[in-house]
């Protein structure tokens, strides 16, 4: 038996990362992983490097790693609405702007997917999808016959990616999985200040997914992101757990669900 | 000329133009020339539109979207869409003219019977009623926006699809009036998608651009990313065959295959149209066309992007 911890965007909320590694070490995770999107949205960027050395949490690149590590001019997000791209640009430049040169020249190195086999199963981690790092797939618009295509094209039984901000598993005949592990970064859109990751456990056959919520202190992010000068927007995110920025992508159902 | 040559890499989106070019207005930008009484192409079957969904299934397809004309004239319409998002995400493109009452319920409880996402998108061209019917014609604003209230009442959240005809200038003044008049009309979470101007159809008239402007090469797309070009991963299916995307549907060599099966040949980007998809990317997709206003813009000349 092997349990995994799976972590989605961090978004620069060191304190919910900290949170989450607490929780895996609890639970005695036996491995941990970052499936990308390290900045983004919070404040203090380089806090979270130290706690990923230090849990020897395996990353892979998302798109904003990609962007921080390539000293691209945006974020490669893949919004498309005007307001939407006015938010990523404030907090792509104030996550660049606080980003070390070491800790990007790190992002450098970084893969852009992993795969291993775990009792016999074959597991792909990626950001968004495995053909493209920023595609989004969301729960209600990623049809069993694309999921099945991507498990295929992949010779994967397992994928597991992050990148759109909302976690959720589907199991397909026989025994394959998708799974999007959510984020650390900000709450998901329903109305709670809790944000989570998820466990996969893998045991012969069984292949079973825990999504588990983490508490953190928001208030003191909502503070540190106050003294960092970031839009209030954001900082109403993370204390009121509605989105405010960057919905245009949400499909039908997963924006009807929301406040806005 | 060698016109650059795009696979189709996978059926991510199948287009079914249920209803032919046949639509209850006739817009002056309509890229397809549809219209009341213009049968240039017919109505699908629902057992075509069945046959069709589910070989696209097979193949693993994304999403499904439902056009014409006006895809509301076709009276299986609702049944067609319930079947439709029991295998994908389903869209369809409506003027919302027919959305009466009792249709707004009807796409209510198809849309939370479903496993995915309904979208709903209302064109409107306008924020005015002067601005909006001097493109889509008489009494057409009101009777959109009353569409788009009905909808909202009933729990669905209509994406309103606006054809970009100003400056960019004008562009974040224009979103927040547009914004304005639909929460005005009763829609309090306007979703709005704006789509850039195609040099075809009607719309080669209206802005008098020159049909043979530009053209798209081989060292334009070097470097670019080709899946953001619809013949990539689209494919628009007709009652008379199977075209390489919606937009180019009155260009005869656009016309690939009898059905989605044998249209899965390369195409070459010979046309106009084929220009604005490469300038704006996934025009057809329900996000925004990729445009930037005044925003972008004075971020760029200030050196902070």
């Amino acid at each position: 038996m092997k349990q995994l911890a799976l972590f989605g965007g961090i978004y620069n909320n060191y304190r919910a990362l900290e949170a989450a590694l607490e929780d895996a070490r609890r639970r005695k995770a036996d491995d941990l992983y970052c499936l990308g999107d390290l900045g983004a949205f919070g404040p203090y960027p380089d806090r979270v490097y130290p706690l990923l050395r230090n849990y020897d949490v395996h990353c892979i690149q998302g798109n904003y790693d990609n962007s921080l590590a390539g000293g691209l001019a945006d974020c490669q997000c893949g919004y498309t609405d005007p307001r939407d791209n006015h938010f990523a640009r404030i907090s792509y430049n104030y996550t660049f702007k606080n980003t070390s040169d070491q800790n990007k020249a790190w992002l450098r190195t970084l893969p852009e997917s992993l795969r291993f086999d775990v009792e016999g199963r074959r597991v792909l981690l990626c950001h968004g999808s495995p053909r493209k790092m920023n595609e989004f797939l969301w729960e209600t618009t990623s049809p069993d016959s694309f999921l099945e295509y991507l498990l295929d094209k992949a010779n994967a039984d397992v994928i597991c990616a992050t990148h759109s901000g909302i976690k959720w598993h589907r199991a397909l005949a026989p025994n394959r999985h998708f799974i999007n592990v959510g984020v650390l970064g900000r709450p998901e859109n329903d109305g709670s200040t809790n944000v989570w990751y998820t466990l996969l456990t893998l045991d012969g056959a069984e292949v079973k997914v825990e999504f588990v919520p983490v508490e953190y202190d928001f208030e003191k992010l909502a503070v540190d992101m106050e003294a960092e000068g970031l839009p209030i927007q954001f900082i109403e995110t993370i204390t009121t757990g509605w989105w405010t920025t960057c919905l245009e992508v949400l499909p039908h159902k997963e924006r009807a669900r929301g406040r806005f | 000329m060698n016109f650059p040559e795009i696979a189709l890499t996978h059926l991510d989106n199948l287009w079914l133009q249920v209803t032919g070019t046949l639509c209850n207005i006739a817009c002056t930008h309509c890229f397809n020339n549809s219209g009341p009484n213009v049968r240039t192409f017919g109505f699908l079957s629902i057992e075509k539109v069945r046959e069709e969904i589910g070989s696209a299934v097979r193949s693993g397809v994304k999403e499904i979207f439902f056009t014409g004309g006006e895809p509301f004239l076709h009276p299986r319409l609702p049944e067609m869409l319930s079947f439709s998002l029991e295998h994908a995400p389903t869209t369809v493109l409506t003027n919302g003219l027919l959305i009466n009452d009792r249709m707004a319920e009807r796409l209510a409880r198809i849309e939370h019977a479903a496993r995915y996402s309904l979208e709903i998108r209302v064109s409107l061209d306008g924020y005015t009623e002067e601005m909006n019917d001097a493109i889509r014609g008489s009494g057409v604003y009101r009777q959109a926006l009353a569409a788009v209230a009905r909808l909202s009442r009933q729990g669905l959240l209509p994406l309103v699809t606006i054809v970009r005809t100003w400056s960019d200038e004008a562009e974040l003044a224009t979103l927040a009036a547009f914004s304005s008049a639909l929460r005005a009309a009763g829609y309090g979470r306007p979703r709005i998608k704006m789509l850039p101007a195609l040099p075809l159809g009607r719309e080669l008239e209206r802005s008098a651009e020159t049909p043979t402007d530009a053209l798209l090469t081989e060292d334009l797309l070097d470097g670019f990313d080709r899946d953001l070009l619809m013949c990539s991963n689209s494919r628009l299916v007709t009652d008379r065959g199977v075209w390489v995307c919606p937009l180019l549907v009155e260009k005869p060599d656009a016309r690939l295959g009898s059905t989605l099966t044998d249209a899965r040949a390369t195409y070459e980007l010979r046309h106009n149209a084929c220009v604005t998809c490469y300038h704006y990317g996934t025009i057809c997709g329900n996000v925004s066309a990729l445009i930037e206003g005044p925003d972008a813009q004075s971020e760029r000349e200030n050196g902070n992007l």
